[in-house]
């Protein structure tokens, strides 16, 4: 009866080991006979931006047969760098993705491909038609990683009619940071809705709040990433007219209470430019540039690249493809969605000329002229655990009797070993 | 089966007997017994046994044994997921548990969420159990009501929630229409905590009523008729006949509730994020953060690897100690 149950053991266990071998079994080495598929994982949803990347990646296979299939993946946007993560660590990653925050991680861990030399090996690619500004984001020792297809900045965008409803006006010559919150705790007093939302912030996305200390010329951190300056006396500046506008004036809703501005429920929002899409006319509206700090004007910007990743099986399709999808032709298409890197494309009149919101002189205001002097949004290797460890040590400041300087001190502390990683 | 064995072995004798060479004309010699088949009955019973769990036994091969043995090995690696590459680093994600400035806050929110839930939820199921096992009409309407939340999708029910406890929800809404300030629940550490573990005891509660609702149903009458002849107040009754008599449900219900109150993810990911601070962080919700967010694999499944630990030690601890509370009839 022992042998026996041995022996039936040992079959089992065989079996799941075999069976096991066979699922983590790694990346089979070289490309097959077969045709070739591609795989490209995105985080819109939108069911006409996916039909534009499928009607071109229909005509890319019209003319490659090799391509057999070209697959657009939508994955959540909240999830998105997890399920990559985990797609990638579990031998299923796709062939090309689009990065936003990743990106640094991902050049730094050599997952991605170098495509400099494939775009400028394509003939009428362009290369040095991409705007430098937003290419640094995607580069390492001269060579691009990613195609940075969206380059949208923040904006100010105005309901006029809440304003109005206030006795409250706006001149978007000479706004500044400090005019915009008077008139929100304005708007929040007389009509009971709220005056300015730093869209996606919710007290938590604390990275997006850049909209708004880069005004007091504040940063996270050093320029190499490696000295947290989130205690700078700037930073204490911004982070106080922040609290005050949470807790004093009112002008912005405080945690837990939420206020979507494109549902008419709020005066002002910060968000990117590329937001316009959820207007939906139920109010007039403005949208401006940024309102100037004690420290100027400026302009923030928020990107995503599309990039092959290296553990591809066909890095050099996905890399022709990519090519292809970015080349000045498709960059023009894509455009009618997402800010472009091209400065032939960077004109008010060409982006309004697919967009069904926005004037082109609106256009040339908060995109064209904002794009060359733009910096982009906190960046570092790790950000889902510097963002995380920041918002932990910064629950502390969203109280009315916070002590700000000590908060800020304690975001540094937290993130301080990350940052020397 | 013992008169199948009787019989087969019956069978067995009788063959070996007739087995003797015949046809040779000499004497007849010693009888040589012929050899007994491999596949008797028992044999063919176990086999037959272990075909009907070998699916079972494949499932859990894979998809526990396996995984298991796999987060040991990664427990012992440090993984540079992006890269692919794994560097054997020892037990260095051990001797990082001792380092972790966060993890003590995070095993303090784990004993208090694990805690409160087990608690709230066992005392309350036993409640509702006890006043729904009395006849009154609309009964099996209030047992529906109370067993509903738990067939509700996590997800669906925590976002919910998470509306009605945000400042400007509808918790505070009701409350403000009598006059009161409600705090703001989802923000300060205290009534954050209390939010996830009150969201979680209603939505779960409905389980253990059910099993306590049956249980209390199997306790015999006559028990309660002689407690009661013999003077017995509610208390001694519920006391000395009820609590022993449903005593190995409770022993189940506590065993499931700990188990599953230290594997509550979708309640603290949904409704709090593990915030405010590391107030709400649970293990669990720690594991995903480090293994998932933050791409730590190693240290991710060396944090996984202690809350199954816990989880069995706490689960030996009361089978261990049913001994001293249990009461079996027979």
């Amino acid at each position: 009866m022992i042998r026996t149950s041995r022996t039936l053991s040992a079959v089992a266990l065989t079996t799941v080991l075999a069976l096991g071998a066979a699922a983590c079994g790694g990346p089979a080495t070289g490309t097959s006979d077969k045709a070739v598929e591609l795989r490209m994982t995105v985080w819109t949803s939108d069911k006409d931006q996916l039909k534009l990347f499928d009607s071109i990646a229909a005509a890319y296979r019209a003319d490659h047969p090799d391509i057999a299939k070209i697959t657009f993946e939508s994955l959540p946007f909240a999830d998105y760098n997890a399920t990559l993560t985990t797609q990638i660590a579990g031998g299923n990653a796709p062939d090309l993705a689009w990065m936003g925050d990743l990106s640094k991680d991902l050049i730094a861990s050599d997952a991605l491909v170098g495509l400099t030399d494939t775009f400028k090996a394509t003939p009428d690619w362009k290369y040095d038609d991409l705007l430098d500004s937003v290419t640094a984001e995607f580069s390492r020792d001269g060579t691009l990683y990613a195609y940075p297809f969206s380059n949208s900045p923040y904006a100010l965008y105005v309901n006029t009619d809440l304003l109005a409803k206030a006795g409250q006006k706006i001149d978007p010559a000479g706004l500044t940071w400090d005019k915009v919150a008077a008139a929100a705790a304005t708007v929040h007093t007389k009509t009971g809705k709220a005056g300015l939302v730093i869209r996606d912030f919710d007290y938590k996305a604390w990275n997006t709040l850049a909209t708004v200390w880069t005004g007091w010329g504040a940063s996270a951190w050093s320029e190499d990433g490696k000295t947290c300056t989130f205690d700078s006396p700037e930073m204490q500046q911004a982070f106080t007219f922040l609290h005050d506008a949470a807790f004093k004036t009112g002008a912005m809703p405080g945690p837990g209470t939420t206020a979507d501005f494109f549902a008419g429920d709020a005066a002002f929002t910060v968000a990117q430019v590329s937001r316009a899409s959820l207007l939906t006319g139920s109010f007039d509206f403005g949208l401006y540039p940024l309102p100037a700090g004690p420290k100027g004007e400026y302009s923030v910007l928020g990107q995503a690249g599309m990039g092959v990743l290296a553990s591809s099986k066909h890095r050099k399709q996905a890399a022709g493809f990519l090519a292809y999808l970015t080349d000045p032709e498709n960059a023009a298409k894509l455009a009618q969605y997402f800010p472009p890197p091209r400065k032939s494309l960077l004109t008010g009149d060409k982006l309004a000329a697919n967009n069904k919101v926005l004037k082109a002189a609106q256009l040339k205001d908060v995109v064209v002229d904002q794009l060359p002097g733009a910096v982009t949004l906190p960046n570092h290797t790790s950000p889902a655990e510097i963002a995380r460890k920041g918002k932990t040590a910064l629950d502390a400041m969203w109280h009315a009797d916070a002590d700000i300087p000590a908060v800020l001190k304690s975001v540094c502390a937290a993130i301080k070993p990350i940052l020397a990683k | 089966m013992n008169g199948t064995r009787a019989a087969e072995r019956a069978a067995a004798k009788s063959t070996a007997g007739s087995a003797a060479p015949s046809g040779t004309g000499g004497p007849a010699g010693p009888a040589v017994p012929a050899r007994p088949s491999f596949w008797t009955t028992r044999r063919r019973d176990f086999l037959t046994g272990y075909l009907f769990i070998l699916p079972q036994l494949v499932g859990v091969l894979v998809f526990v044994v396996l995984p298991v043995g796999m987060a040991v090995w990664y427990s012992l690696n440090d993984w540079n997921v992006l890269s692919g590459k794994q560097t054997f680093v020892g037990g260095d994600n051990y001797a990082a548990l001792a380092d972790d400035p966060q993890l003590p806050r995070v095993l303090l929110a784990t004993v208090l969420f694990s805690g409160g839930v087990v608690v709230v939820n066992i005392a309350l199921g036993l409640l509702i159990a006890i006043l729904l096992n009395r006849k009154f009409r609309g009964a099996t309407l209030f047992r529906t009501l109370f067993f509903s939340p738990v067939v509700v999708s996590v997800v669906a029910w925590t976002l919910v929630w998470g509306f009605l406890l945000q400042d400007n929800g509808g918790i505070n809404g009701m409350l403000a229409t009598v006059g009161i300030d409600g705090p703001n629940w989802l923000q300060e550490g205290d009534t954050a905590m209390v939010s996830v573990v009150i969201s979680q005891v209603v939505r779960s509660v409905g389980v253990n009523m059910v099993l306590f609702l049956a249980a209390l149903q199997g306790v015999p009458r006559e028990l309660y008729e002689a407690a009661r002849m013999d003077g017995a107040n509610s208390r001694t009754v519920f006391t000395r006949i009820t609590l022993p008599m449903i005593s190995p449900t409770v022993l189940l219900t506590v065993i499931v509730t700990v188990v599953g109150a230290l594997q509550s993810f979708a309640q603290i990911a949904v409704l709090t994020g593990g915030g405010p601070g590391l107030s709400t962080t649970v293990l669990v919700y720690y594991v995903f953060q480090q293994a998932f967010e933050f791409n730590n694999i190693g240290y991710g499944s060396t944090l996984a690897l202690m809350l199954l630990s816990f989880v069995m030690l706490l689960t030996m601890l009361q089978w261990q100690l049913r001994r001293k509370w249990v009461f079996y009839e027979d």
